[in-house]
């Protein structure tokens, strides 16, 4: 499991879940599921793209999801959120159908591209994915305040001047960057598994944002560790290990939860 | 002329006539709950569900089940999970929705694997995610239609009370509508609906045909009932017009290498939906005072 092959799977899969713990916390607390499920099938859609003219994968990947988060952004102002984002979805899934089919690279690379491939993960990925990583914290962290304050106390944040519909567009860049870089790791399809799950659960556990995130960072990286290594062990694909680990985080959290009440309640009468 | 447009052997073509049949069918039931699905800001679910239909879809065929009963089995089962965990209260609809979706595509992900290594089954991870109007066999027309006559009377029968929670909850809870039950009945019915589009026409398309007509005619027309027509007249229009733009263009590449129906038909949903929203902004700066049209696609968060 230690073998030196499989030493980029973990590096990768580290910097992948640390960086999807910490936006994830963001989209659970904006309610941006929808959007980090999107944006992650845009950036499939370049990948696509990019195989077929020849580019480098990534290079289609970012540019594609930045695109995503983009249309999803500007169209939101006009429209209801949860249409502009189906549309940008439904555009970008067609145009990768459209790639697919034009290009003779088959099955293999597509599964790899939805479903993720982590022991595909190369030396020469994991600097990029290093730095644009390093990029995404540094915008989180200069973000976090506005971020916070527009989903907390939208009314209050607008009053104090704070431009809504800039913090929402730098903060879908922000996703956009980071799914981009999931993509290769754990495939489009689970990217949006790891940012939901564990961030999902770590809110229900903690209530103060730092601490939340805190959290939500430590059990996505618990997800990914535990997912590479049920892959390695029972030979099936991660993004399976992912999604479920997530959903049965989620389930534990609202159940510690609901006996927590209990507990409470009992003591209260 | 027409040859140009309608390549020779169109109209003559079994497998095209077929899926212009089964697509006018889906194409047709996704407008109608759509409108309900638009209207309720519930997007994600039905997106969602069609990928939750995906892994009963390949969880079907691994365990050598009919497939639609897959299909439509995992969305009513994704729905009830939906429910269960929190979809009806707006703030936990999101993460809700997003949980089931992160396990169903875990599930996915893991059939999907199990069937193409256990059997020589090439191109079914394909064929189940972007699905492939042109290998409709005749023999489900029936199936189809009936699953869908199904569906448009269940909505039918919950037609007003649904209306009215989706545009008020207060003002229907207060009419004595039980919204609870009312909204799970949607989400079934939206199960239901989007399982069999999944499996005939793929997700992407499933999909696009229930926001996108929809949303363009919420966009120019003022009524629901009006609605609900118009949404019909685009989502059939742009199915027919995809399924012949994708047979045309058998003959655009020297490789004789077609781009899929899911593609034009995608491509001709957006082009509506611009275009309504084009209208829609022209007719609003030429009547500023009327404020016509718009019930529910107008910005917001959801």
């Amino acid at each position: 499991m230690f073998s030196s092959f499989m030493t980029n799977a973990w590096i990768g899969g580290t910097i992948v879940a640390a960086l999807a713990g910490a936006v994830g916390f963001f989209v659970v607390l904006r309610g941006a599921s929808f959007a980090a499920h999107a944006i992650p099938n845009g950036a499939f859609a370049g990948a696509a793209g990019a195989t077929l003219v020849g580019v480098d994968p990534l290079f289609g990947l970012v540019s594609f999801a930045v695109l995503a988060a983009l249309g999803i952004g500007v169209s939101s102002r006009r429209t209801r959120n949860d249409v502009a984002t189906a549309l940008s979805l439904v555009l970008m899934l067609a145009l990768g159908a459209a790639f697919l089919t034009l290009s003779s690279d088959y099955e293999p690379a597509v599964n790899a591209l939805l479903f993720g491939e982590i022991l595909g993960v190369s030396a020469s990925e994991i600097l990029p994915v290093l730095i644009l990583g390093v990029l995404c914290l540094v915008a989180l962290v200069a973000l976090f305040r506005p971020l916070v304050f527009t989903s907390v106390a939208p009314d209050l944040a607008d009053a104090r001047g704070i431009n809504a519909t800039f913090v929402e567009i730098a903060f879908l860049v922000v996703l956009a960057l980071s799914t981009a870089l999931t993509v290769p790791v754990v495939g489009a399809l689970l990217s949006f598994s790891l940012m939901i799950g564990p961030p999902a659960a770590a809110r229900l556990l903690a209530s103060r944002p730092s601490r939340a995130i805190a959290l939500s960072v430590m059990l996505a990286l618990a997800t990914v560790w535990l997912s590479i290594a049920g892959s390695y062990t029972f030979n099936l694909p991660i993004g399976f290990f992912v999604g479920s680990i997530g959903a049965v985080m989620y389930v534990a959290a609202r159940l510690w939860g609901a006996v927590r009440a209990r507990r409470l309640e009992r003591v209260v009468l | 002329m027409i040859d140009w447009l309608f390549e020779p052997g169109l109209f003559v073509n079994h497998s095209v006539l077929t899926a212009m049949g089964v697509g006018a069918v889906v194409a047709t039931v996704s407008a109608v709950v759509g409108i309900f699905t638009v209207l309720r800001g519930q997007s994600f679910a039905g997106h969602a569900l069609t990928d939750v239909a995906t892994a009963g879809g390949a969880g079907a065929f691994l365990a050598g089940l009919a497939p639609l009963a897959g299909f439509v089995g995992g969305g009513v089962v994704g729905a009830g999970a939906m429910d269960v965990i929190g979809v009806q209260r707006v703030k936990g609809r999101d993460i809700a929705t997003g949980v089931v979706l992160g396990a169903a595509t875990g599930l996915a992900a893991l059939f999907l694997y199990l069937s193409t290594t256990h059997s020589s089954a090439t191109g079914t991870t394909q064929l189940i995610l972007f699905g492939s109007i042109f290998t409709v066999s005749s023999s489900t027309l029936p199936e189809v239609v009936i699953a869908s006559v199904v569906v448009l009377i269940i909505v039918a029968a919950i037609g007003r009370p649904l209306l009215l929670s989706s545009l008020s909850a207060e003002l229907a809870s207060a009419r004595g509508v039980r919204l609870r039950a009312v909204g799970l009945a949607f989400m079934v019915v939206l199960a239901i609906s989007v399982g069999l589009s999944a499996i005939v026409i793929g997700s992407i398309l499933s999909t696009a045909l229930l926001i996108g007509p929809p949303a363009s005619a919420l966009k120019v027309v003022g009524r629901v009932g009006l609605g609900v027509v118009v949404s019909v007249l685009l989502g059939v229009g742009a199915t027919v017009l995809g399924i012949v733009l994708a047979y045309d263009s058998y003959y655009w590449f020297p490789s004789h290498r077609g781009l899929p129906v899911s593609f034009f038909v995608v491509v001709v949903v957006v082009a509506e939906f611009v275009a309504a929203s084009v209208l829609q902004r022209s007719r609003r700066t030429r009547a500023p005072a009327t404020r016509p049209t718009t019930l529910a696609v107008t910005s917001g968060g959801h």
